[in-house]
């Protein structure tokens, strides 16, 4: 029996609102416990909820990059259940009638085997809501801390179509719109932080099957690693389950990492009675057409739309396309290098390669890099004009990303790494290496093609490899016969 | 429709209310008087009719996003049955 | 009448010009409150009470007018109902679950009041989480009725009806869901005004049924509600369910003359249910009104009377939500043994909410519940329409409505404590205006049995408070009983 998995995503994203959704407390990260909880965040008797316009602006600009309807008329609902996190006794969200609805997001998929597909993923809907507070379970002996610092945060539950089928498929879909939310500028999209959770719906069915299995969903998994781990092991459990003759029971897990496991969570009941009713404290909420005009003129060109674009205009490849898009920030990065040099394809070639290494390297993004996109695109330029070769311009980039100088220029100059491009002088340097190396002279004529690449070395090094290397190739080449 | 004991039982627990049975059964006979009188509702026919949730309805308005409190926790804290370094306590939360 | 008994019954009105021609001091008048309401405790109308408080806003009051500072109501004596939070005062929504509980911050109607310069004697006993029809269900003890200590007051504002009709406040502020403020001051032969949903501010009161709470006064009269509500009403940015309008002033209609006037008799609201004495009180102000020059006009408002159902349904609904928050967590009681975190919060509950919330918490879970929500919650909201709508319709034909506001005057303690269903019956005629959200009143007949006090309902629709409190002020200077005191008060 070939099974098929069916899987679902519900995240959150945490929006960057100054304020939260229903008061004007600060939402910033790591401040030291209940500072940022308001008489309303608390629900102290008497407190009333209002709503932060820059949520709901949040709510339109994905919705608009989701290709969704933004409803003119929504409403938040009540969801009542008790937990010491949950200052009201109930969360205020959207139930029948969200803020954004439909929408679908194409993502390119890199599976395990097989080469990179485009896939569009559909979705539901999305809605805001308020997010919980925190249990800290540390330090006391049979009891919690609670910090009301995060209740009221702005959040965006964006929920897919079940049409994941691979846990790649799912992979793909949480970066592509982990990005599209910072792309837009409405989440920071700091996984550590918890500003970007991921809950799975995950189900299993004989391949070929219509029919959707039971769903069991993993909750809160905020790593991409996790989220892929988790679900091939749920999905390896609920198999072993079935095909064990047993039945797959709808329930919440969590995942565990260093178990690589997912267990159910013990306080979860069946089937929680929510009771969702409009909240009565709030009207509904009204978007008209004209903010949603508003909104859209604001909007930035979408990452796969300006993907698309540079596969047309720059000639990229997909794959490349998507590197390059990843982020807003090298987006605008790629773009202003590519725009400034002849070669777009060199570069994308610098910014996937040398660029990304250092980012990595030195843990930045790109909005901090030392280098600027002006900067790295003299030093193309260099490279394409010959007076460097490409080892050089390594050299200097690095020296560049340490702050040595304020130019491409300025190195080449304070370094002297000018490259030799006079062909009689290089003839010469070739003479005297030839000269000086009979042996690897005698091998190459044997037919040892690797000699030559010895004989290269000797002459790149006489020269502390600023000698041109494809004029080195070629001249040794007709040296040689 | 009638409640049972269970039903009562089931109830109060969603509502956190702890009730042990004889206050469960004083409370079924009351609740059922008050639901018998809750049905005289259905015979009105209101096929068509939006459900009224506000009675002067209007749109919700929209409050500029900016930070506006002053938070000092002490307040907070004030009026907390136990807290120790900053914190709600309350017995574990097991997940 | 010593001096002093002349003062405490004076009106607001009547204080203010005294104060303003300095012939009284705010503590003057801030002391002798205080004095006659420890000299009447046994009426167990207040809860919390603070003389130096008091006093220092008296003081302050009396700083404010010698700087210059003006205004009917700078100085006037005020008590609050124990469900608005203060900063100052311990607020308990008369519940075990909010002991000792001190607010960080006003209510808004107390606020505005505070800023228009008057003086708080301190918080008011009512039913617990102002759910109640008798004041039975106050954690703290009933509060006797001034008219006849075997009777109820009415509820849940039945603390803040009880003591102005005691003139131990000359005004106090009461809110109203279903009935809260109409029918205790019906029992207490008292004006109880109830302005439209969404004018007084919500923030600060601490929430029963959230779209149908509505803050309100106890007055002596028509027109010190008007003068008070000029101060008190208004929008509030914190509370989204506030109504932006321009400012008005209530008293404006006072003086308008009754002559003309279309006032609309529901024909439902005069059924088998009605006791005689209470119809026959009723039907005199009627004629009354007639003689003043208004045009009786037979309305008929059919579904009215399930405005019961319907409110027992919306009411515990919305209330099983808004009390979700007394979990013993951040605030309130907490149980002293449990056994785990579900327990705590459980016992906690059990221990400090009273029966009649219980009850309420039950029933609104029970009907917002997988599988009843349609039947019940969505069928009450439409319901709730269809009874608004035949208010609009109403309206064409009237410039007001007149009607009993309960269907007995005030009964006997324990009476209908037993059973509760007996008790939410007595809100017949109140509920279907709390659920169309207008403005409606009750103000004082005449007496119907035991000498106890009978009132008339008026309703105007959205906005009409200015108009509705003319045609009652219309009435009160054209008959005395509004100025009928308790004897011994």
């Amino acid at each position: 029996m070939t099974w098929e998995m069916v899987v679902g995503l519900e995240t959150h994203a945490q929006l960057a609102t100054a304020s939260k959704l229903f008061s004007g407390a600060p939402t910033a990260f790591g401040a030291s416990p209940n500072t940022q909880a308001s008489v309303i965040d608390l629900a102290l008797p008497g407190t009333l909820p209002l709503l932060n316009r820059a949520a709901v602006e949040c709510a339109i600009r994905l919705g608009l990059a989701l290709g969704a309807k933004i409803a003119p008329r929504s409403i938040f609902a009540r969801k009542n259940y008790f937990y010491p996190d949950l200052p009201k006794g109930y969360q205020i969200s959207q139930y029948e009638t969200p803020v954004v609805q439909g929408g679908r997001l194409d993502v390119i998929v890199a599976p395990r085997a097989g080469a990179p597909y485009a896939k569009t993923i559909q979705l539901t809907r999305a809605h805001l809501e308020e997010d919980a507070g925190k249990s800290l379970h540390e330090n006391y002996a049979g009891q919690s801390g609670i910090d009301l610092n995060r209740a009221g945060t702005p959040l965006l539950e964006i929920v897919t179509e079940p049409v994941m089928r691979s846990s790649e498929e799912a992979v793909a879909y949480a970066k592509a719109l982990h990005g599209l939310v910072v792309w837009l500028g409405i989440c920071d999209g700091n996984l550590q932080e918890g500003s970007f959770r991921c809950d799975a719906n995950v189900s299993v069915r004989p391949a070929g099957s219509t029919k959707l299995g039971t769903r069991v969903e993993i909750k809160n998994l905020n790593s991409f690693r996790f989220l892929h781990q988790a679900i091939d092991h749920e999905v390896r459990r609920q198999v072993e389950l079935i095909e064990d003759g047993g039945r797959v029971v709808q329930e919440t897990r969590l995942y565990d990492p260093n178990r690589d496991e997912t267990r159910a969570m013990r306080s979860k009941e069946d089937a929680m009675d929510y009771r969702y009713f409009p909240d009565p404290d709030l009207l509904p909420l009204q978007i008209e057409p004209a903010w949603i005009a508003a909104v859209q003129a604001t909007m930035p060109e979408l990452p796969a739309a300006m993907r698309a674009r540079i596969v047309r205009t720059h000639g990229l490849s997909d794959y490349d396309a998507a590197v390059l898009t990843g982020s807003r920030g090298i987006a605008t990065y790629y773009e202003a290098v590519a725009d400034a040099v002849p070669d777009r394809k060199a570069a994308a070639n610098w910014v996937m390669g040398e660029v990304a290494a250092a980012l990595n390297e030195s843990q930045i993004d790109i909005e901090r890099a030392p280098v600027s996109a002006a900067q790295l695109a003299q030093l193309i330029a260099r490279e394409a004009d010959g007076t460097i070769n490409h080892k050089t311009a390594k050299d200097v980039f690095a020296a560049l990303w340490a702050g040595e100088g304020a130019s491409a220029d300025a190195i080449i100059d304070a370094r002297g790494l000018r490259q030799i491009n006079d062909a009689g002088a290089i003839e010469r340097l070739i003479d005297g290496v030839l000269a000086a190396n009979p042996g690897p002279v005698a091998e190459f004529r044997a037919g040892k093609e690797k000699a030559f690449n010895s004989l290269v070395g000797q002459a790149m090094k006489a020269t502390k490899g600023k000698a041109n290397p494809q004029q080195v190739n070629e001249i040794l080449r007709r040296r040689l016969g | 429709m009638s409640l049972k004991l269970d039903d009562v039982h089931r109830i109060a627990h969603l509502a956190r209310i702890e009730i042990d049975d004889q206050q469960a059964a004083a409370t079924l006979a009351q609740l059922n008087d008050i639901f018998a009188m809750i049905e005289t509702m259905q015979r009105v026919d209101t096929t068509g009719i939006e459900p009224m949730g506000h009675p002067l309805g209007g749109g919700q308005r929209l409050r500029a996003d900016a930070v506006t409190e002053q938070i000092d926790r002490t307040v907070n804290l004030r009026n907390a049955p136990a807290q120790d370094a900053g914190l709600f306590l309350v017995p574990k939360v097991i997940e | 009448m010593s001096s002093d008994d002349a003062l405490a019954h004076a009106s607001v009105a009547e204080l203010g010009r005294l104060l303003a021609r300095r012939e009284v001091s705010a503590v003057e008048l801030a002391q002798l409150f205080l004095e006659r309401a420890a000299a009447h405790r046994r009426l167990n109308t207040f809860l919390d009470v603070r003389p130096e408080l008091t006093l220092a806003q008296a003081r302050a009051a009396d700083a404010r007018r010698a700087a210059g500072e003006d205004g009917p109501l700078l100085g006037v004596p005020i008590a609050h109902k124990d469900i608005f939070v203060t900063r100052d005062w311990v607020t308990t929504a008369s519940s075990r679950m909010l002991e000792g509980y001190m607010s960080p911050f006003d209510a808004t109607v107390v606020d505005n009041l505070a800023r228009a310069g008057m003086v708080c004697l301190g918080k008011l006993n009512c039913d617990e989480f102002a759910m109640g029809s008798s004041n039975e269900n106050s954690a703290y003890g009933n509060v006797l009725n001034p008219w006849d200590t075997k009777a109820v007051p009415g509820g849940s504002s039945g603390g803040s009806s009880a003591a102005v009709a005691a003139r131990l406040a000359p005004v106090a502020t009461a809110t109203d869901t279903g009935g809260s403020i109409r029918e205790p001051a019906a029992f207490t032969g008292i004006t109880g005004t109830k302005p439209t949903y969404g004018r007084p501010s919500r923030w600060g009161m601490i929430a029963f049924a959230s779209s149908l709470d509505t803050a309100g006064l106890m007055t002596r009269s028509a027109e010190d509600c008007a003068l008070v509500f000029n101060s008190m009403l208004g929008f509030d940015p914190k509370d989204s369910t506030s109504i932006e309008r321009p400012a008005e002033d209530f008293a404006r209609h006072l003086a308008a003359p009754m002559r003309g006037i279309k006032i609309g008799v529901p024909r439902e609201f005069f059924g088998a249910g009605l006791a005689p004495d209470v119809e026959q009180a009723v039907r005199d102000a009627l004629r009354d009104y007639e003689r003043l020059g208004a045009q009786l006009v037979d309305i008929s408002l059919p579904n009215a009377e399930l405005g019961i159902p319907v409110y027992y349904v919306i009411a515990p609904a919305e209330a099983s939500s808004n009390l979700a928050r007394f979990d013993g967590v951040r605030y309130g009681h907490r149980a002293a043994t449990f056994d785990d975190l579900a327990g705590m919060i459980s016992r906690s509950r059990a221990e400090g909410l009273g029966a009649e919330p219980k009850r309420r918490i039950l029933i609104g879970t029970y009907v917002l519940s997988h599988g009843y929500y349609d039947a019940y919650f969505i069928k009450a909201g439409q319901v709730r329409r269809i009874i608004a709508d035949e208010f609009q319709r109403a309206f064409t034909q009237c410039d007001v409505i007149a009607s009993p506001v309960t269907t007995s005057v005030a009964f006997g303690f324990g009476e209908k404590a037993a059973d509760p269903l007996s008790m939410y019956l007595a809100d017949l005629y109140t509920v279907p205006g709390s659920l169309a959200g207008i403005p409606t009143m009750s103000i004082p007949c005449g007496f119907g049995g035991h000498g106890r006090p009978v009132g008339l309902q008026l309703m105007a629709n959205h906005f009409e408070e200015a108009r509705m409190l003319g045609v009652a002020h219309q009435y009160q200077c054209a008959t005395d009983w509004h100025q009928r005191v308790p004897a011994g008060y």
